[in-house]
This record gives structure tokens, sequence and C-alpha cells, in this order.
């Protein structure tokens, strides 16, 4: 059986460049990076090279950019290193001054974010997590009126993973700027794939994952602005400006620097996705797109199916050979309702009736028409299935 | 390509050995595992021993890995809320209501074989396979699915599959209905199965280590319901007060230990009431019935009952069938006399009806 891949928001193949890159790097560049010798020299310059590279597409100076193992570990440095110094303050007796002990966040972003937060809460720390509209999207209104004098931390994601709503991060910096906190955002579904400048947006930390745009998994970047006073997590040797311990996995970071060099834009896929959609919703009843049309990343669309499980949609599709994903995975496999999809206000039943597909260069309008078809198959063979629930699919479109 | 199977993996030895099974015999499968109950939900009963039970991790892990082995497309589903609902919940019920409830045949009934095969059918899976020790056959000439017990009477599972309909039979298969459990484990190691050496769990899958009570407990406080005072007396025939209990829930029918109560012949639970929070004991006689009355019957080889017919009742799941005559009550309720009084006829458990090695039909005991 032939199969296609449409979930690109979980992770891309390697791109043959990268792999190359990757290969040539792990075979002829076998020295430490941190060694004085020749061999360490050469490995050092691959870093760097690389480092200067990705610093170049995201508009910022390569001194800004600590080499991590993936968007995770960028998330829990940005946040942990930000806001453990107040915490850290706190602990200690008759300390006169302000603490930033309050962070602001939202209910869509990623577990890596959302769980660290939540474990700041457990040291002590206030987190306030804002709400989204049924757009997917945070409202400033809701970010000003979270700021308070002890806000230290602003987290918001850049393209959100499920619906791929981007969120107003320019305009949340001017915010962030004017209460004197640190602003962090999630670029993992934004950066390689579309134009980012940071210093356009304004950010001071920003995560980006190799593996989202065609370099291998457990490679990563932090974008760390000029000036923003980070603790490290990981201690050990002085890698990374004392900023990330360990010795460097240069392979990995020359391949996410050839990767970054080679990342098309994204933004062309729009027109296969809108295809997609289009054929989608035209052809099966009771199907309607979730979240952001105007604001979202080229690649994603996430659809309701009314009254099917999206679960369900997701198996039916894979036996197909098309892979798309329903919700999040939890430990076993199985598949719990988008949290994204809940905190936009969809019931849990619609949000167990969604699936996202998500698209990448390689895919081809003959791919898109035969997973059009697939869908349509899928879903006409599921309600014939479950005719109570086609029943009232029915008299709701009535 | 042939039309597809859905196997119902449990990450066990049967399961496992059923899928290996199809494939060798050609047919197009995919294995399936249900997840039925997040065992780390109720922490106060979850132990280390809940990462060796069903719907673990563990499990999950070794289904996988057979599936791998196999070479066969394998899916974890979420069925909790279902699960719950038609299952946990109304054991719950029955239980604080003074009943013995079987959750085993509310799942086969309401989950495995009905929103389970209904997934695997939408999935694009005509068929679901499972390792149940069970037979299924068709009647030749009236064409009415029919069911008999196991050719390994030791492992027959008829007494929790009676709830199945002729659409669910017609869509189920027991490969293993035909066989030993020792020639299933002869199997799985011809087959090289990574699960061949597994131990089996006969216990309730979401109650750990079989302590209803303590499930109970912790699953009533986490929906935030206090019990009603559940503590009473301990009474015999006469109603003679001979000690106290903490909730007559707690009893169930023949059982013998745990009353606390000094007696000159050992003393058994006869009869439990949570209204009058009573439980009434007495000698191992006092337990005898001449016969009981089943309702919410299910016809499963016979098309129903209209006259008196012969039969053996099964009452308990390792019970020896007892001889008994059957009289219909209404299409889904009948009498049953047995020729020799049974011991601890007990309500809210299931009653079998047996022709030979035919599965009649069975309800639930009033």
């Amino acid at each position: 059986m032939q199969y296609f891949y449409f979930d690109h928001n979980a992770t891309t193949p390697v791109a043959p460049e990268v792999l190359r890159d990757l290969t040539e790097t792990l075979v002829e560049i076998c020295g430490n990076a941190s060694s004085i010798h020749h061999f360490g020299q050469a490995a050092k310059q691959r870093l760097e090279g690389s480092r200067r590279e990705i610093a170049a597409r995201i508009g910022s100076d390569p001194r800004e950019i600590v080499f991590t193992s993936g968007g995770t570990e960028s998330d829990n440095l940005a946040i942990f290193g930000i806001a453990r110094k107040d915490l850290a303050k706190g602990s200690g007796p008759g300390s006169g001054i302000r603490l930033r002990n309050h962070v602001i966040t939202s209910t869509i972003e990623h577990p890596a974010v959302l769980n660290a937060c939540a474990q700041l809460e457990r040291e002590g720390a206030e987190v306030t997590y804002l709400p989204v509209g049924a757009e997917g999207i945070v409202r400033l209104d809701d970010v000003r009126r979270a700021l308070r004098s002890t806000t230290g931390l602003i987290t918001i994601m850049h393209a959100n993973n499920e619906t791929g709503a981007v969120q107003p991060v320019r305009e949340i910096g001017v915010l962030s700027r004017a209460a004197g906190a640190v602003f962090h955002s999630d670029g993992v579904q934004m950066a390689g794939r579309v134009q980012v400048n940071v210093r356009e947006i304004g950010v001071d930390l920003y995560s980006i994952s190799g593996h989202k745009f065609g370099a291998p998994k457990g490679i990563g970047a932090l974008y760390v602005r000029k000036g923003t006073a980070l603790d490290p997590m990981l201690f050990g040797g002085h890698h990374e400006r004392d900023r990330r311990a360990g010795t460097e996995n240069v392979p990995g970071a020359s391949a996410l620097g050839r990767a970054a060099a080679l990342a098309v834009n994204w933004m062309e896929i729009g027109v296969l996705r809108d295809r997609l959609e289009r054929g989608i919703l035209s052809r099966v009843h009771g199907a309607k797109a979730n979240g952001s049309i105007e604001h979202r990343l080229p690649n994603t669309t996430n659809i309701c199916f009314d009254g099917i499980e999206g679960e369900a949609i997701v198996i039916a599709l894979d036996l197909r050979g098309y892979a798309v994903s329903s919700g999040s995975a939890c430990s076993s496999g199985a598949v719990e309702p988008s949290h994204v999809l809940l905190a936009m206000g969809l019931s849990p039943e619609e949000a167990r009736s969604s699936v996202r597909f998500s698209l990448g260069p390689e895919n081809t309008e003959k791919e898109v028409d035969g997973l059009i078809e697939a869908v349509e198959a899928s879903v006409a063979h599921l309600r014939r299935i479950s005719p109570t629930m086609n029943q009232s699919s029915e008299a709701k479109h009535a | 390509m042939p039309d597809l199977i859905a196997v119902a993996m449990s990450g066990g030895v049967d399961s496992s050995t059923v899928a290996a099974l199809l494939k060798r015999d050609g047919y197009n499968v995919a294995g399936l595992t249900m997840q039925l109950w997040n065992q780390r939900r109720l922490p106060e009963v979850a132990n280390d021993a809940a990462t060796g039970r069903c719907c673990s991790l563990d499990d999950v892990y070794d289904a996988r890995r057979v599936a791998e082995h196999v070479g066969m497309p394998y899916y974890v589903v979420n069925l909790e809320r279902q699960f719950e609902k038609s299952v946990v919940e109304p054991f719950v019920d029955e239980y604080l209501a003074g009943r013995t409830p079987v959750p085993c045949t509310l799942c086969n009934t309401f989950i495995k074989f009905d929103q389970f095969l209904e997934l695997a059918d939408s999935v694009g899976a005509g068929a679901v396979a499972t390792g149940h020790y069970a037979r299924i056959a068709r009647h030749p000439e009236t064409g009415r699915y029919q069911m008999r017990t196991a050719v390994d009477r030791s492992k027959d599972q008829t007494y929790f599959l009676w709830g199945l309909t002729q659409d669910q039979l017609a869509r189920t298969m027991f490969p293993l209905g035909e066989m030993t459990k020792a020639e299933v484990r002869a199997l799985a190691v011809d087959f090289n199965l990574p699960v061949a050496g597994k131990h089996e769990s006969y216990e309730i899958c979401f109650v750990p280590n079989g302590d209803y009570a303590a499930f109970m407990d912790a699953y009533l406080r986490e929906k935030g319901i206090a019990p009603d005072a559940t503590e009473g007396a301990i009474v015999d025939a006469e109603g003679r007060e001979l000690g106290r209990h903490a909730g007559a829930h707690g009893f169930t029918v023949g059982q013998r230990r745990g009353l606390g109560i000094a007696a000159k012949e050992p003393l058994y639970v006869i009869a439990t009431n949570t209204q009058s929070r009573t439980v009434t004991v007495g000698s191992n006689d006092d337990l005898l019935r001449s016969g009981l009355a089943a309702r919410d019957i299910r016809w499963l080889s016979w098309p129903g009952l209209t006259a008196p017919a012969r039969v053996r009742v099964r009452i308990r799941n390792r019970h020896v069938p007892a001889e008994a005559m059957l009289y219909p009550l209404s299409e889904t309720r009948a009498e049953a006399r047995f020729d020799e009084p049974q011991r601890a006829v007990t309500p809210g458990q299931a009653a079998v009806f047996y022709s030979g090695d035919l599965v009649v039909g069975g309800g639930w005991i009033e």
C-alpha cells in the first residue's frame, strides 16, 4: 500500500540535502567543538557556521542563538530560565525588592509550555491562563487586563499546532516591553516555514524546533535577545555561553542550519491547503473548519465532522494510506479531546469530532485530491454505520 | 484485498494468538486495543500492580509489540466515557443496591460487541475477532446464529457472553473456541509471540486487587457523593442482632469470612438489604434455593421460550450448571426450578441457560 503524509505539524520528513549534510558531518566532523586541536576547531566551525545561518534567517545576531534538543527544551529553558530567578529571590529573608513572580500564558499553548507553567505554580509562581475566542486567538485586551506590576514573563505561542491560528505576537511584544516583562514565544510551528524576524516581532525569547521543517528530531534552538538575563537549566561545562551545558550536537546543529538555509516558503502550500479544505467542506455534509481562516498557518486546516469520532476517521484514513491526526495522544496512544478546541468553546463532542490536516512541501495536488476522496468515502461509511448520529446531524442542518 | 478483520487486543496470550492465527490464514487484520479505564484516575486505590493490569501501559506495550511481530497496523481507541457510563456506573449502582454485579457481561454486551464492533465497522472492518473461549455457528436451516460452550470447558466464557444479539454474533469470530488453553499456549510459542509466557489475570480490570469496597469509596469520593450512613446490624433469620457491620453493600450472598461473629457453626451471608441496612446470616443449608426468577432475558441460540423446557442453569462463572425446568413468565422473564436446591443464588448475578453445549440465553437474577 502507498502511504501519504498529511501530519506535518507533528513532524516532517528530513529533506534530502539535510540528510546529506547530517551524515557528512557525522562522518567527517568527529571532534568536540570545545577542543583546542584541529578536530575541535573543525567541529566549532561547523557549529558556528550553522548558528550564523539560523541567526541570518530570523534576523538575529548569532550570539543570540542557543542550541537545544528541541522545542520542549527551548520552551522549558525560556520559562524556567526567566521565572525561577524571582522565585529564588522570594525565598530569601527580607528581600525588599519587587518580585516578578507572575506569568501570563494562554490556554492553547503546547504542553511543553502549559506543564512548565503548572510546575512554576507548584514552585510558588502565579500564572494567568488567557482564554481565546472562537477563532483560537488571544485577545490583546485580555493581555492588558492580565498584566500586573509583578508580571515577569509572558509566554504566548506564535502559531498554534492544532488549528494553525497565528497569535498577535507583535502587539503582545509591545505590551510586554511597556510592562517591563520578558516576552517568550513558542515559534515551533512558525520558524523555518514562514518568514520570521525576531526583531520585528519584538520577542525576547523564541523557541525553534528542527524537525518541524526538515531537520532531524533532537535538535532545536532558543533565540535569546541580547541583554536578557537567562538562568541555565542544565549545569556542566561552559557550552553555549553558559546557557546550555552539554557537548554540542554538531551534526544536529549543522543539519538545523542547513534546513534553515533551504527553508522554502510554506505560503505556497496555502493553495493546496485551500484546495483540500474546499474539497472536504463542499463534498462532506456536516463538516466545518475550526478557528480563524484569516490568521493561520498556510499548511493547516482543522475540520469538525459533525457526529463522527475523529479517532475513527484517523484510523479509517490510515487504513486507506492517509496520515492525519486528531486531538493529542495520551501515553497509551489513545486520543483525548484537544484542549485547544475546548478552549475555543467547542463542546467535548465537537472537539472529539475534529481532525487536523497539516500539509508539507512534498504534498502534491494529486495526493490532496486522493485525500479528499478518502475523507468523503470514510465519512460516508461512518455515517452509514451510525444512523442515529446521522439523523441528529441531519436534523441540525435541516 | 480481503475484508478487514479487527482483532481486539488485550496484550495477553489469547488475543495475541488470535491475531497471529488470522494473519497466518491469510486474513487482512488490524489490531485494536480499547482504552477503557484510566488506572491512575483513583490514586487511593492505584498501586504498583496497576501498571500490570488491563488498560495499563504495559499491556498496550505488549499488544503493540505483538502487532509489530504479526505485521499488522495497530491502534489504541479511547472508549473510557462509554465504559464508565455502561459498565462502571451500573456496577456502582448495583453494588450500592446490595446486589453483586457482573461487569464483564455489561462490558461484553455494551462495549466490546457494541461500541467496539461499531468502531471497527466504522473504520472499515466488517468483523471483529477476540480471544474469548466460546463457539459461534449458524444453524443450517433457520439461519440463526448459535453459541456453544468452548471445547476447553475450564476456559469457557459463555457465562459472560449470553447478551450478544444476532447482529453482533454475525460479525464476531472466536477462533479459540475449538482449542484448549494448552493448544493456544503452544501456538503462541510456535508463532514466537513475545507474550507467549505471560500470566493471565482473572480480576475485574478496573478494580485493583479485587477490592470492591476500596474502589467504591474512592470512586464515590471523586464524584463528591458521600454515601449515606451504611453501618447496620448483622441478624439471624429470626431478626436477632448478632453483630454490627460497616455497610451491607460490602457483603455478598454466600460469603463466610469477615463477619466478625463467633458461632458454633460456620455462618454465611444469606441476604443483604441496603434499605434496612441489615445483613442476614445463617447456616449453609439456609443458603439453598429451589429456584430463581430472571429478568431482562436475552435469547441467544433459541429464538425464545413459549413452553416450559428442560435446561441447565449456571448462576456463577465457575458454577456447574444445574438441571432445571425453565418456565416462561413473559418474553424477557422466566422462572427456573432446580431439580436439586442450589447454594447462594445471588440477586444481580446472571443466570445463563444451557441445552447440551448450546447457550440458550441468559438474564439477571431478581
